[in-house]
């Protein structure tokens, strides 16, 4: 009895003198395990699986390097690869257009906060939703672009079934909820900008464009810095406006490698695993090189505190 | 529209600026006002070629009822509701843990741990389609609610941890310190000190996560099929392949799938924004 609360009490001691070293790993233990589990450890599997080849049941058969040299002759890869970079190019147009909002929209009149929530609409609807509403603006027989087209005596097009057209008719509509986050991060980075050296500029004679570039720009690095992280990862990751518009087409010619890998693996064209993950691989390494570039610039920051 | 506040410009631009907002906000609503006025429009009017006019007779109310009652709408949404609730609070208690350690504790490790969150997040979801898709057949929670939410939960703890990490970076170390020297055990701090002074972020990641996970449709494809376990974004994608030319049902339905997030970003709105940019500024 006496011999329990002995070893009791030593072990409570032990606790407290190490509880400090001992509780955020206590803590952090079930995050960290999840995300390992299913975030961390399958990047890893990807890496892997892409020298296979495998139809997600069978045995897989290992192929070396022979998935990443059959992406080398595929047109397909190109194709997307192309896409990719068009999507990340034009969807970079949400970042200024969102700012022009948001300078619009930073006034205080009555009703202005219901305004600027408005505004911010598309960006909580959707993705699909916002893809069926634009497939119908865009549709060659009654869509709402071609009677304007017509009413200005222009010839009708069919976006999404022309190949020159397509990628741009579905960036546009990814760039009307993306503009609408940007409003918002800069709305909020506006509320910040410094009264004083407004003053100071306006002093000095800085007036429209000078003042927005030399005064509030700057002063808004921090909102175009996430601006510019969300917009990128956005356009990397663009999925559900492929698929709910156009999946893929006309002839491919609207795949980006994030829906080309899902058609690859996981569509009625075939469940091949192991090329689908070195299309995947090849994602991967582009978002790297801006996942490093982030994180560098957090890492800075952290050291700057 | 520039800094220059709207009270001292001329009469004529303030006139100017309160005529063109509600102008310039009904064109960039277009898009939705075009699906509202679809779904309260009658089948005729499209038969018709009626798209673009104003509806010939009000339908909204048959059309909505068609959709709760004659689809799987219903059981859509209650997947929706079902995969969402239980991942915002998995996530949210989660990072609540892990932003905790990595906000008040030094140790070596730290930043490579945090580091490893918000790469995570950034990832893109084909690299872990794969082996995630194969993870949960094994697991035998394939086309099952909880394996897409325990997926979710997962994943979407990156960016939580991300948030809470930076929000309780910013709450005032003297607290804790004040609490250390009293004695309080390290949980206790947590669960008394720390936890309370969350609650702002606990509101604003809630909607936040809520949004994401309810707008989902990636995920939903690759972990589940059919009406039993999908939720709403994919449901509406087989509804649109069902009621094809039925441009009054879809918009209806369209409008049912988007409206709980609408909800909750009006009902919690300054939460809703401050998640946005706190969570990525800081």
């Amino acid at each position: 009895m006496a011999q329990a609360s002995v070893t009791e009490a030593r072990q409570s001691s032990w606790w407290h003198r190490n509880q400090q070293q001992l509780t955020p790993w206590l803590f952090l233990a079930p995050g960290i395990l999840f995300f390992l589990f299913y975030v961390i450890f399958p990047i890893f599997q990807s890496f892997n699986l892409s020298l296979y080849e495998w139809d997600g049941l069978g045995q897989a058969e290992y192929v070396g390097l022979y998935n990443y040299e059959e992406l080398y002759w595929d047109d397909a890869f190109y194709t997307s690869l192309k896409n990719n970079v068009i999507w990340l190019l034009l969807y970079l147009a949400a970042i200024p257009a969102g700012l022009f909002i948001a300078l619009f929209l930073n006034q205080t009149v009555t009703g202005i906060r219901l305004y600027k929530s408005l505004f911010f609409f598309p960006f909580v609807i959707s993705q699909v939703v916002v893809g069926l509403v634009f497939t119908w603006f865009y549709d060659p027989t009654f869509g709402i672009l071609n009677v304007l087209l017509g009413a200005v005596g222009l010839p009708p097009i069919n976006v999404l079934g022309d190949e020159n057209w397509v990628t741009v008719g579905i960036i546009v509509a990814g760039l009307w909820p993306q503009t609408a986050y940007c409003m918002i991060l800069y709305l909020t980075g506006l509320n910040a900008v410094d009264p004083e050296q407004i003053e100071a500029g306006r002093l000095d004679g800085a007036k429209g464009w000078r003042m927005l570039w030399y005064i509030i720009v700057p002063q808004l690095r921090p909102a175009t810095f996430i601006a510019f992280v969300v917009t990128i990862i956005g356009a990397l990751r663009s999925f559900d406006l492929i698929s709910v518009m156009t999946n893929g087409g006309p002839f491919g010619a609207s795949r980006v490698l994030s829906f080309y890998m899902f058609e690859v693996a996981l569509s009625e064209y075939g469940f091949r695993m192991g090329y689908g993950a070195a299309i995947a691989v090849v994602l991967f390494l582009i978002m790297l090189a801006f996942i490093a570039y982030f994180l560098w610039s957090m890492y800075k920051e952290e050291r700057a505190r | 529209m520039f800094p220059t506040p709207i009270e001292r410009t001329s009469r004529s631009w303030q006139v100017t600026y309160q005529a063109l907002l509600p102008l310039a906000l009904i064109l960039w609503l277009l898009p939705l006002i075009a699906v509202a006025i679809f779904s309260v429009k009658p089948d005729a009017d499209f038969a018709n070629a009626n798209y673009w006019g104003w509806p010939s007779s009000f339908e909204g109310f048959t059309n909505y009822a068609l959709v709760f009652t004659g689809s799987d709408m219903p059981q859509y949404l209650l997947n929706s509701f079902k995969i969402t609730i239980p991942t915002v609070i998995g996530a949210v208690a989660l990072s609540c843990m892990t932003g905790f350690a990595l906000g008040i504790y030094k140790f070596k490790a730290n930043i490579w741990i945090f580091f490893m969150f918000v790469a995570g997040n950034f990832v893109p979801f084909q690299i872990l389609m794969v082996p995630v898709r194969d993870l949960t057949l094994q697991m035998g929670l394939y086309n099952t609610i909880t394996g897409l939410v325990l997926f979710h939960i997962a994943f979407q703890t990156g960016f939580c941890t991300l948030f809470m990490r930076n929000f309780i970076r910013a709450l005032p170390f003297e607290l804790i310190e004040a609490a250390r020297v009293e004695g309080i055990a390290e949980w206790k701090i947590f669960w008394y000190v720390v936890l309370p002074l969350m609650k702002p972020a606990i509101a604003a990641l809630s909607v936040l996560i809520f949004t994401f996970i309810w707008n989902d449709y990636f995920w939903a494809v690759v972990l589940t099929q059919g009406v039993e376990s999908q939720p709403v974004t994919a449901g509406i994608t087989s509804f649109n392949a069902q009621y094809r030319a039925a441009y009054h049902l879809m918009s209806a339905g369209s409008i049912v799938a988007a409206l709980p997030p609408v909800a909750m970003f009006f009902l919690m709105q300054r939460h809703f924004i401050a998640g946005l940019t706190l969570g990525a500024v800081k």
